[in-house]
């Protein structure tokens, strides 16, 4: 009967508390998750946004295509008109 | 008395149920922030499928970018040292942009030992060509809808500038022509062999 309510002791003394303590930690170690998650989901929603410009890289290659070619030509017509140095 | 009166098996039970409680509790409360865990990161996950899908085609285009420029800068520069030399083009490289004579020009890996000109207070011959091509070259007639570079027909002052100071740019500093008439500031005496018949000479 005494050994019985020792051990009815330890269960809510030590017992309790153990898994308590642990449990605590597995749930603060989740919660303190969360907040990064959703900066990082914020994160990646920004960048996203950010590369919507990426398409203009298009216009900006058929923009410096063109100008290396007028370049070119201007080039060719220098190289007609003006002397060469030696 | 009390206690006895609940007895052991009492408390076992209630221990048990308190830790079950407690299980029940944390594990439910950590199931919750699970949840709210992968909710965030399917958020993650679509918002990183949209950046790599949007950058996908971001190497190819910038490489054909690299590569156009790189053709404009090897034209540029070979026409550039065809022109001057690679002395003056160095010079006038660095004279653009200070420094710049030390990293020298790409496909000329002589131009880095090469001792820059001070191109912008020397005049050169590519400055000398330049001035030429204001005054000859057909540019300012093949763009007659703009500005022209120099107005070949009416403007000779920039031209003269090119040539040695005498008179163009100050004529106020010469002497001024004489002024005559009866009116005249200085008089002059009529010599008397002006109008008279001429002397003749002796019959030889």
């Amino acid at each position: 009967m005494t050994l019985w309510w020792i051990g009815d002791a330890v269960l809510v003394l030590v017992v309790l508390p153990v898994v308590v303590y642990l449990l605590r930690g597995v749930l603060n170690a989740a919660s303190s998750i969360v907040p990064s998650v959703e900066r990082i989901a914020a994160a990646t929603g920004s960048g996203s946004a950010d590369l919507d410009a990426v398409p203009l890289l298009l216009t900006t290659q058929s923009q410096v295509n063109q100008t290396v070619a007028g370049v070119a030509g201007y080039g060719g017509s220098l190289d007609v008109i003006l002397d060469d140095a030696e | 008395m009390m206690l006895l009166a609940i007895g052991p098996g009492t408390g076992s039970i209630v221990a048990v149920v308190l830790i079950v409680l407690a299980l029940v509790w944390y594990l439910v409360s950590t199931i919750v922030q699970l949840r709210k865990i992968t909710d965030g990161l399917d958020v993650v996950i679509a918002n990183v499928g949209e950046i790599l899908a949007k950058t996908a085609p971001v190497e190819e285009v910038v490489g054909a970018i690299n590569k156009d420029l790189d053709a404009g800068v090897d034209l540029l520069e070979g026409l550039l040292v065809k022109k001057a030399g690679l002395v003056d083009a160095v010079g006038l490289v660095d004279g653009l942009y200070p420094g710049a004579a030390a990293a020298g020009l790409r496909n000329y890996p002589d131009s880095t030992t090469v001792k820059a000109p001070r191109i912008a207070e020397v005049y050169t011959r590519g400055v000398l060509t330049l001035a030429r091509l204001g005054r000859e070259a057909p540019i300012a007639a093949a763009s007659p809808a703009g500005t022209v570079l120099r107005n070949v027909e009416g403007g000779s002052l920039a031209a003269r500038l090119l040539y040695p100071e005498m008179r163009q740019s100050r004529p106020p500093a010469l002497p001024r022509s004489p002024v005559i008439g009866t009116d005249a500031p200085v008089q002059y005496e009529e010599r008397d062999d002006i109008g008279a018949p001429r002397k003749r000479l002796p019959a030889r």
